[in-house]
């Protein structure tokens, strides 16, 4: 075995046991077991983002509204349908695949900047739906009065509701199977044409590669595992937000992607974890937690443009 | 019939008549050269007949099948291939990858996300008999933008060429490159030709290159057709000598 691959495999084993063991280890940290949960929900929806901006090079903006559409589409099922948690969770993701799926077809052909500004206003939409509709969203105020479920599938019960390290495990088994199922897709023939569009949008074209529709694809895998993301986001808080539908939050989506690195299958979850941390830590020292994050951003950015797992690899 | 029929293509960009009403027949198995001085639309030719941009009038014909709507992919499936004046690989990914993504797309394997091991050794097996054929095995692992200017104009012919074109397209292959170079380009043009049968049209500027290895050659000047024929009927037209040829052959 080559010296990489094993130093890779490695590095995968070190994350999984990190990630398997954290509710025996976060409070020696001094964190706690939903802290942990958010890193793992954000990490889920910063590594879906990173599908479409560092393995098929196209920028988008407006993750937050497919990581809102699984949200609420969740909240809103649960709290009027039916008080099922897994049911919330289909009907959530499936929303923003909808979603995600039509927008798609409308965009894809646009590039860079064009794009970005695109997805920006289709997330400002759906932000503006849910903070206007009152009656239905809860408006500016978001939706609760409602929560998760314990989930019985007959020969098991899973209490999710009132263990929070059962909730723990119950987040990290969706974002097991999704970061599996993504960086499956990558390694494929698929994945290889991604990388192609990524690396010579011309060239891709010009070996056969219909570039808009496999755009399309990447866009709404991404999107689809941001729509769960926030599916899992909204049984963590119990409680449905617009801001996650905001621009803001897709901001913050590239962040993670970009401070951790997005040429690396892990960054997205080296720089949640970052994210996350400095904003739980730092917001409690001071008010302007965000000048510190945006300090280190733009030190990455300018120093280190492979981020975090960047500066690691050269080392 | 002939596997390249172009029938009267126009563009226009704003005021300039970049490509007047041109017409070019190439049979399979040909290897035709397309020269003429700066500007004379030789690029803009090649871009109407792969598809990179639309003509205003005229209709582009590839083995029987009217491609002119068609996108650049489907004429790629059609059976054409080409390179760009600029070399267009992935400069960052290896050698091995960059033939591994055209062998893959032409097994028609770009939606799978996965492949029994048959189909990966089938894969394997044409990646490595192109880049034993080529000379390029022995830089298998390296990235494509370490390797010489005439390593990366080889790795891009080869990708073109693992798609099992009928018709290859080539802009200037040799522009910017040194004697050894071009020499070796041209040998592997050669060969392309000779030993996989392939029609190719090629854009040159070096003479020497387009007189010996040319079956055809036709002449752009202006956006309009100056001269067409085999290279010694070329070198003889006395309105190519004025326009373009020149002192280089006298």
């Amino acid at each position: 075995m080559k010296p990489e691959r094993s130093w890779k495999l490695a590095a995968d084993a070190l994350v999984w046991l990190l990630l398997l063991t954290m509710p025996f280890w976060i409070g020696a940290v001094g964190g706690y077991i939903q802290l942990g949960t958010l890193v793992v929900v954000m990490a889920l929806a910063a590594t879906a983002l990173n599908f479409l901006i560092g393995f098929t090079g196209i920028m988008s903006f407006g993750h937050a509204a497919f990581f809102g559409l699984g949200g609420y589409g969740a909240g809103l099922t649960i709290k009027y349908l039916v008080p099922n948690t897994l049911l919330g969770m289909a009907v959530g993701v499936v929303t923003a695949i909808v979603a995600a799926a039509i927008i798609g077809k409308l965009i894809v052909h646009l590039r860079g900047i064009y794009f970005a500004m695109v997805t920006i206003a289709f997330g400002q939409i759906f932000y503006f739906i849910a903070f206007r509709w009152n009656n239905v969203t809860g408006g500016d105020d978001g939706l609760s009065n409602w929560h998760r479920m314990p989930i019985h599938l007959g020969f098991i019960n899973i209490d999710i509701l009132d263990s929070a390290v059962t909730f723990y495990y119950f987040v990290l088994f969706f974002f097991a199977l999704s970061l599996a199922a993504m960086a499956w897709a990558l390694r494929s023939p698929f994945g290889r044409t991604l990388l192609a569009i990524r690396e010579n949008e011309r060239r891709a074209r010009y070996l056969g590669i219909p570039v808009d529709n496999h755009i399309w694809l990447s866009w709404l895998i991404s999107c689809t595992f941001a729509g769960l993301a926030g599916t899992l986001y909204v049984l963590l808080n119990n409680f449905a937000d617009p801001h996650q539908l905001h621009w803001e939050q897709s901001g913050e989506f590239v962040i993670m992607a970009v401070l951790g690195g997005m040429r690396s299958f892990w960054g997205p979850l080296v720089g949640a974890t970052i994210f996350i941390v400095l904003q739980n830590y730092v917001s409690s020292m001071t008010e302007n937690w965000m000048s510190f994050i945006g300090l280190f951003f733009v030190v990455i950015v300018l120093f280190f443009p492979d981020g975090v797992l960047g500066i690691l690899r050269k080392a | 019939m002939s596997l390249l029929e172009v029938e009267n293509v126009t563009k226009r960009f704003g005021s300039l008549l970049a490509v007047d009403s041109v017409s070019m027949s190439v049979d399979s198995g040909e290897l035709r050269a397309v020269i003429g001085p700066n500007g004379a639309g030789k690029t803009t030719f090649f871009n109407l007949i792969s598809g990179f941009v639309r003509p205003d009038a005229g209709r582009i014909v590839l083995d029987g099948h009217d491609v002119t709507g068609l996108s650049p992919a489907r004429r790629v499936w059609r059976g054409l291939a080409r390179t760009f004046q600029i070399t267009e690989v992935f400069p960052r990914l290896t050698v091995g990858e960059n033939l591994q993504i055209p062998v893959e797309v032409a097994a028609g394997f770009r939606l799978r996300i996965g492949l029994s091991g048959a189909e990966r050794l089938k894969v394997r097996e044409r990646a490595d008999e192109l880049l034993e054929w080529s000379g390029l095995a022995r830089n298998v692992g390296r990235a494509v933008g370490e390797l010489s200017h005439g390593d990366q104009r080889t790795v891009e012919i080869m990708m073109a060429l693992a798609l099992n074109p009928r018709l290859l397209l080539l802009d200037e292959p040799t522009a910017g490159m040194g004697e050894r170079e071009t020499y070796e380009i041209a040998q592997l043009i050669r060969r392309l030709h000779r030993e996989k049968g392939l029609a190719i049209v090629l854009i040159e500027h070096d003479m020497r290159l387009v007189l010996r290895m040319a079956d055809r050659v036709m002449v752009l000047d202006r956006g309009a057709v100056l001269a067409n024929g085999a290279p010694a009927e070329i070198v003889a037209n006395e309105m190519v000598q004025a326009a373009y040829l020149g002192k280089a052959i006298a």
